[in-house]
């Protein structure tokens, strides 16, 4: 079946893998990209082309968020496969990699087989299940990695837990490089983090709450990276958030071990002082660092030694953060203040909006071995058309998702997404422009 | 019936270790133990060649297959064996493994055959008694025997070991029966591929003149020789194989990996075979290709011929 095709003119074209930024125009057929460049441009296509006049926004491939999370399966009164993708759609995520921290969690064949049969079936956004590296992330017994991975896990992690026994954790990146898999681990030496409500240091201290030191984030990759030099394989740290760690990682790499790392906005954009008068939705796990913390965030990602800025997007009902501090659930949703929190950096002159947007598209998909994140003739035509400059503010009611625990709401930001496509079909569309479209016929397979 | 001649030059008093072992002694014990193959095939098996000698065998772990072989062997050989199981209780009394040589020594055995369960205890012994030592199993360490055996299984099947191409294929890491055929292999002239997932590979195992492969399909193309080791189950529950399942899945010898190997590529598997976890049932029991009882009963006879060339070496020293 050949449909309409779809043709992106007078936009600025921007692809990392190629380094292209430049002005033309971009056409879809069959879900697929078939041509870019300046020669598409309204009246040089043929007669029945859909013509999508850019207004010289900026056309980039869709984002590929490695960190998301929602509560199907268990909890699917925080958010669903179906409203996390919604979110995701807003947000200009094409497609994201699922934390197997469900209920049950992702460590069977079974419940990966549902994840990917309940994403397939909202048709919206891609989804890809990790599988859990450790049965029921309890850190103590591996699970079968490599039919997980047969199924379709596109690395394996215990998610928002630490695999904190370096025996199991040298088993699981010993085994996992028998398959190529790659390992992500969260970086918090749990007896150290044991009871921990925030970073700790003075204001820990002022508040009276249990701080966990930035020292147990370095401690677990300093670990870790030790580990992946007996074991080989393909290491990565997930949400890194210190100084130390980072620049653990930097030498690492230096030394030519196979190891990457993602962090999430909250890290550039926020630190402790943020929880202020205990504000539980600044409680994040790893928490909200100190400034110097942040500063080197920032330095790391514009010195490419942080691979990946992913949404860590993980979504809590009201009750689970109307607690007293210490008690309410870390975490706070994502998916919907990627773009423009990560804009921010590009707006402050810290990294070039191409190297900007490799974290968030070329680099995830390289990592986790997807053939998406670019504008390839030939390749899924996952785009997101966004404003890059106009102001605006960043408003939680107008979320897409089911939860709204952002610590963002109100923030004045530059950057927004104006449509979001997947495999050439209207996910997400900001309002004034063309309605989404509902998906009709028969499910695609694969 | 062709009995085996007096023993050329094998000039060792305990047989501990095939990582000690020239190619020439190596031809020798097998040379030895390929006359025995004949004599173990006719209805009189008994010779006196033993007679008035004393086997012990002296099993510091379970064992059925490797203690019924040597007993079976020594008594072929006329000579008076003896089974001695040290389990655990003996070790609660305190008795140290030392204590146990020098009481076995004031008996005045002729051989003892040695398996325990730590690698290097049978050599500490051997050091202690005036006996031939026979490594019979020593913790993850060695098993000349078993090493022996199986060149012979394939040097009766292809008519030679050099240039052949081995996989030995499972749990390498915790295997005394892997080193033992690395070792035998590669100084033969073989060239010795190890498959397994890392876990179960020990650290610098390409030191040892190893090819390494983690995947089956890689590590059995144009094999010669498909070597399966057993996997203790209490191994495959998460703490170095998540599953039986994914292990079989991934590692167990089935007619479709077997397929990449030469056609008909030998299979070999030490025993006690786990069916359905390392092997597939219609593969150890395909008829043309298994060699797997072969290596039972090859094993006679190549305890036959330790038994019988490491005997004369006592008797010119008494």
């Amino acid at each position: 079946m050949t449909g309409r095709p779809l043709a992106f003119v007078n936009a600025r074209l921007l692809d990392p893998a190629t380094g292209l930024d430049a002005p033309g125009g971009l056409l879809v057929r069959d879900r697929r990209i078939v041509a870019l460049g300046p020669e598409i441009a309204a009246g040089a296509l043929p007669g029945d082309t859909e013509i999508v006049e850019c207004g010289g926004h900026c056309l980039s491939p869709g984002l590929v968020d490695m960190r998301a999370t929602s509560g199907e399966p268990g909890h699917e009164h925080r958010e669903t496969i179906a409203s996390a993708g919604a979110a995701a759609a807003a947000g200009g995520v094409t497609a994201l990699a699922y934390l197997p921290n469900t209920d049950p969690p992702i460590d069977t064949v079974a419940v990966l087989e549902f994840v990917v049969h309940r994403a397939r079936k909202a048709r919206g956004v891609k989804v890809f299940p990790y599988g859990c590296a450790t049965r029921g992330a309890a850190g103590t017994a591996m699970t079968e990695m490599g039919l997980l991975a047969e199924a379709g896990a596109v690395a394996v992690t215990d998610g928002n837990r630490a695999i904190g026994d370096p025996l199991v954790m040298y088993r699981v990146l010993s085994y996992a490089a028998g398959f190529d898999l790659l390992v992500v681990q969260h970086p918090e030496e749990p007896r150290l983090a044991d009871g921990g409500a925030m970073n700790a240091g003075e204001t820990a201290t002022r508040l009276g709450l249990v701080g966990i030191p930035a020292q147990a984030e370095v401690m677990i990759v300093e670990r870790d990276l030790r580990l992946l030099e007996l074991t080989g394989g393909r290491y990565h740290v997930a949400h890194i958030s210190t100084a130390a760690a980072i620049d653990a990682v930097r030498q690492a790499k230096r030394r030519g071990l196979a190891v990457s790392c993602d962090t999430a906005p909250p890290y550039f954009a926020l630190t402790e002082a943020d929880v202020g008068d205990y504000r539980t939705f600044a409680k994040l796990s790893p928490p909200l660092r100190d400034e110097a913390d942040r500063r080197a965030v920032v330095d790391g990602l514009a010195d490419g030694t942080i691979d990946v800025i992913a949404s860590d997007h993980l979504p809590h009902d009201q009750e689970a953060k109307r607690q007293p501090f210490a008690q309410a659930e870390p975490g706070i949703v994502g998916l919907e203040t990627l773009l423009p929190l990560a804009l921010e950096l590009h707006h402050q002159g810290r990294i070039g909006l191409l190297d900007l947007l490799a974290r968030l598209t070329q680099r995830p998909a390289e990592l986790l071995r997807l053939p998406l994140g670019r504008l390839a003739v030939g390749g899924a035509a996952d785009l997101v058309l966004f404003d890059l400059d106009t102001p605006g503010r960043i408003a939680v009611d107008g979320f897409h998702g089911k939860s709204k625990n952002s610590p963002f709401d109100g923030r004045p930001i530059a950057g927004r997404v104006l449509r979001t496509l997947v495999d050439g079909r209207t996910v997400f569309s900001a309002e004034g422009c063309v309605p989404v479209e509902k998906p009709a016929g028969p499910m695609p397979t694969g | 019936m062709n009995r085996p001649t007096r023993p050329p030059a094998f000039d060792r008093r305990h047989l501990l270790a095939i990582a000690d072992l020239d190619p020439a002694e190596i031809a020798v014990l097998l040379d030895r133990a390929d006359g025995y193959v004949d004599v173990n095939r006719q209805p009189e098996k008994k010779s006196a060649r033993l007679r008035g000698r004393t086997v012990i065998n002296l099993f510091f772990e379970n064992s059925t297959r490797t203690r019924t072989s040597f007993e079976l062997a020594g008594k072929r050989l006329g000579a008076d064996t003896i089974n001695m199981s040290v389990g655990s209780s003996s070790i609660k009394k305190g008795e140290t493994l030392i204590d146990t040589a020098m009481t076995l020594n004031a008996m005045h055995p002729d051989v003892l055959v040695v398996r325990h369960p730590e690698s290097g205890a049978v050599k500490l012994l051997s050091e202690k008694v005036e006996a031939a030592v026979i490594n019979a199993g020593d913790g993850s360490h060695e098993h000349p025997t078993q090493a022996l055996l199986d060149a012979l299984t394939i040097r009766r099947r292809c008519g030679r070991l050099d240039g052949l191409v081995v996989a030995i294929c499972g749990d390498i890491l915790h295997s005394r029966v892997a080193r033992s055929n690395i070792h035998l292999l590669n100084i033969m002239g073989a060239s010795v591929r190890v498959v397994a997932p890392p876990t179960l590979l020990p650290m610098a195992i390409e030191r040892l003149g190893v090819e390494v492969h983690h995947d089956m399909k890689s590590g059995l193309a144009e094999a010669d020789i498909v070597m399966m080791l057993r996997l203790q189950l209490e191994r495959m529950q998460g703490s170095y194989v998540p599953s039986t399942r994914e292990y079989f899945r991934f590692y167990g010898l089935d007619s479709e990996k077997l397929a990449v190997a030469k056609p008909g590529a030998l299979i070999m598997h030490p025993g006690p075979m786990n069916r359905g976890v390392e092997i597939d049932s219609a593969v150890a029991d395909d008829i043309d290709r298994s060699v797997i009882l072969d290596q039972v009963e090859l094993g006679v006879a190549v305890r036959m011929a330790c038994l019988d060339l490491l005997t004369p070496k006592i008797e010119a020293t008494e």
